[in-house]
């Protein structure tokens, strides 16, 4: 489907350039990358679809308002640095958004283009630029943009708690504007979801390491091994003389579904199992020295994003059958479309409207799960249609994993150490949506802390805002 | 990276690492423990913090060599690091002054139950301390132990030193002598904490349950991060999944499901002696 291009012809209608990928029958054998990303000519053919709006409706889909227009422009001039540079004025993580964020709900959703025919794809124009400028680098010797290395931050400081994309992104923000940044992370290495929650396959580590080491050339503080809460509490923060304190700890506690059989040995929550294969390389045991159970029949439960990366990474570890298990139906499923077709193309066996009752197992282990048919009836209080179990439709399904995707909530780690800190039922910080701010003076919040588990893009904007409130609140001293 | 100051074999597979970590010696608790990884490659292995100086920025981590992550880290000498230390993890121990208290150890697990018996004696109870090994050779911090103890009992396995048999066993003997006098009435046992392996502290469990004195385990169930983020530490109590890293590590023994915590505590055991074989294999080569 690479559309005719008839040189000549003005505006002539050209197809949606489609994304170089691994073909699946190899992809599935190893952990590289899926879409291997546009080549230049790719890239300028695909902008050249773009119609410059006069008043372009991309930007308000954009979360983080990049000018989406301008950045298109510039690459048909061939202008990739400037065309960065555009990006890089509203998000800082560029590589990383334009491989994981949703563009089919945001930006593209809102192109023109995509009334009659397939949108400009966006997102992949935005990785093209920025890989483009990490290839530039590592031609020279270079990892990523250093600043100068004598760029020192003397401002106040500010403590941010959570390297995932919103603590990155505030991180950012604030050493821009001179603050001396602390940025605590719990675990080994900085990230967050990005490291340990998606697959290297979807988003190699190495970008993610190299957006951090700009960060670091930003004089930004980094400590890992800081479980806040335990080794440091905020109060203790404010009397180091941290004048404000960013809260982005995301939504890393597994929700599981409280049914019969869920401890056996062989089910794994969705963050455990990709956890271990991803943090800690378990796909590499015992190169590394994480282990994993490689089922040979896998069943995942759960329809979002986070259901089809553990799937995929299942079949990766050489599953013969993985089976995506969800209540609802395709349209209702959270997930990418992008992802969805990716599983399916890697053959993950779809079994849509059906539902775990129980999981049996044999000395410990894991054998089988009852699934039940569902059928959808009027709308629930999520506006999706409210599945319901037909009677009598109950079956087995023999397996040896069974992953356990059905969503994830705020941990009570850090919160639970602050009585003042305002939380609502779901034990979700109540922070202000345009500011960050909190319940408690100078203590601000953001990303999946506080909306629940959302999107990368949507956190960062949420460090963004919060970078800008911070800056007025220590300038002005009022809350 | 954490710096390894002082290094002693208590016996030839367990090694008592002191390592500065000044924030997690400010802040530890007895009963808390760390997570650690000993290099780039490694594993992410949860130890309890057997004794902290507050003031020196020293903690005190004991670990049996049991297989590559343990025998990695035995690797190191002084003056080596600690590649990651995370911690304090948990929650600490409920201390105050319960009257008399009976702390049982067993193996390596003597070295958690360590801190908590000094704490319980600080805050004014009696402490009776009960410890037990395979054989006289493998006991450790016996010393320690005394000093923490108003009364203390060994055991080992092979009857080679103090009471021939299980921990369990003597304290069955100990209670029913104990509380079948009368003049000890007014002096029952108040609480019993038993640390060791999972097959003990069910063991003590079943024991205390029949005199209906309150039990607490420390569960060492197979962790990755320690911090709730993965529920790999689940286990079962009074019927209800916890998380042994943020709901534990201590939890009433009489409502732990021991077989569940058995069972999940072998779920990689095949791939972990598998992985420690090749290790010793390469290891050789090296020699």
């Amino acid at each position: 489907m690479s559309g005719k291009t008839d040189k000549g012809a003005k505006k002539e209608k050209k197809d949606r350039t489609p994304m170089p990928e691994q073909e699946p029958a190899e992809r599935i054998n190893n952990f590289k990358e899926v879409a291997l990303g546009y080549t230049e000519e790719d890239a300028l053919r695909e902008a050249s679809r773009c119609l410059q709006c006069k008043n372009p409706k991309c930007i308000k889909g954009c979360p983080v308002e990049i000018n989406i227009k301008e950045f298109i422009r510039l690459i048909s001039g061939k202008k990739f640095g400037e065309a960065l540079a555009v990006i890089r004025e509203r998000n800082s993580l560029p590589a990383i958004c334009g491989r994981v964020c949703p563009q089919e709900d945001q930006c593209e959703k809102e192109c023109i283009l995509g009334l009659k025919d397939r949108p400009v794809a966006i997102g992949r124009l935005e990785r093209y630029v920025a890989d483009r400028e990490l290839k530039r680098l590592a031609d020279i010797g270079k990892e990523c943009v250093y600043l100068d290395g004598n760029y020192k931050c003397s401002g106040e400081k500010v403590a941010i708690i959570g390297s995932g994309p919103a603590g990155l992104t505030c991180a950012s923000e604030l050493a821009k504007m001179g603050y001396q940044v602390t940025l605590f992370e719990a675990l080994h290495k900085p990230g967050g979801v990005l490291v340990y929650g998606i697959p290297e396959f979807r988003l190699p580590k190495d970008i993610v390491r190299k957006e951090i080491e700009y960060l670091k050339s930003m004089d930004v503080d980094l400590r890992v091994n800081m479980v806040m809460g335990k080794i440091l509490t905020i109060r203790e923060l404010f009397d180091q003389g941290y004048k404000a304190v960013f809260i982005a700890t995301g939504a890393g506690l597994p929700h599981f579904m409280n049914i019969p059989g869920e401890n056996l040995n062989g089910v794994y929550s969705a963050n455990e199992y990709l956890t271990r294969s991803n943090l800690m390389k378990a796909y590499e045991f015992p190169k590394s020295d994480t282990p994993i159970v490689k089922g040979k029949r896998v069943a995942v439960i759960g329809g979002g994003n986070v259901a089809m990366d553990s799937a995929r990474t299942a079949r990766r570890l050489g599953a013969e059958h993985v089976y995506l298990i969800y209540r609802r139906s395709e349209k209702e499923m959270p997930a990418r479309n992008e992802e969805i077709e990716h599983a399916r193309q890697e053959g993950i066996e779809f079994m849509l409207l059906t539902n775990p009752a129980r999981i049996s197992g044999k000395d410990g282990w894991v054998n089988s799960i009852r699934l039940q048919k569902m059928e959808l009836r009027e709308p629930d209080s999520s506006g999706r249609r409210r599945p319901v179990p037909v009677e009598g439709s109950g079956f087995d399904l023999d397996v040896d994993v069974v992953i356990v995707a059905v969503g994830q909530g705020p941990n009570p780690l850090l919160t639970a150490t602050i009585k003042e800190l305002g939380l609502d039922g779901r034990g979700l910080i109540k922070a202000d949506p345009e500011t960050g701010k909190t319940t408690v003076r100078g203590v601000f919040a953001g990303g999946d802390i506080v909306t629940g588990a959302a999107t990368v893009i949507l956190a960062m904007g949420a460090g963004r805002k919060a970078a800008r409130a911070i800056d007025e609140f220590i300038k002005t001293g009022k809350w | 990276m954490y710096k390894i100051v002082k290094k002693k074999e208590l016996t030839p597979d367990i090694i008592q690492y002191l390592v500065e970590a000044p924030l997690i010696a400010k802040k530890a608790k007895a009963g808390q423990f760390v997570v650690i990884r000993v290099n780039e490659n490694g594993e992410r292995v949860p130890l309890t913090i057997s004794s902290y100086q507050h003031d020196k920025g020293i903690i005190s981590l004991v670990a049996m060599r049991v297989g590559k992550s343990t025998a990695l880290l035995s690797e190191l000498e002084e003056g080596d690091s600690i590649l990651d230390v995370v911690g304090p993890l948990g929650n600490p121990s409920e201390i105050e002054n319960f009257g008399r208290v009976i702390c049982v150890g067993g193996g390596v697990g003597v070295a958690v139950v360590l801190p908590i018996a000094v704490e319980l004696k600080k805050a004014g109870n009696y402490v009776i301390s009960i410890m037990g090994a395979k054989t006289e050779k493998v006991l450790i911090l016996e010393k320690e132990m005394k000093e923490a103890s108003d009364e203390l009992y060994i055991c080992t396995d092979d009857g080679s030193r103090g009471y021939h048999g299980f921990v369990s066993g003597f304290l069955e003997e100990y209670l029913s002598r104990h509380l079948a006098n009368r003049e000890n009435k007014k002096h029952g046992i108040d609480r019993v904490v038993a640390i060791g392996p999972a097959l003990m502290m069910a063991a003590v469990a079943r024991v205390t349950e029949q005199y209906r004195i309150k039990t607490i385990v420390s569960l060492n169930s197979i962790m990755v991060d320690g911090t709730g983020m993965c529920g790999a530490c689940r286990v079962e109590v009074g019927g209800k999944t916890k998380f042994v890293c943020v709901d534990g590590p201590e939890f009433d023994a009489h409502e732990v499901n021991f077989d569940l915590l058995v069972s999940r505590q072998k779920i990689y055991c095949d791939q972990e002696s598998a992985c420690y074989d090749l290790y010793k294999k390469d290891c050789k080569c090296k020699k």
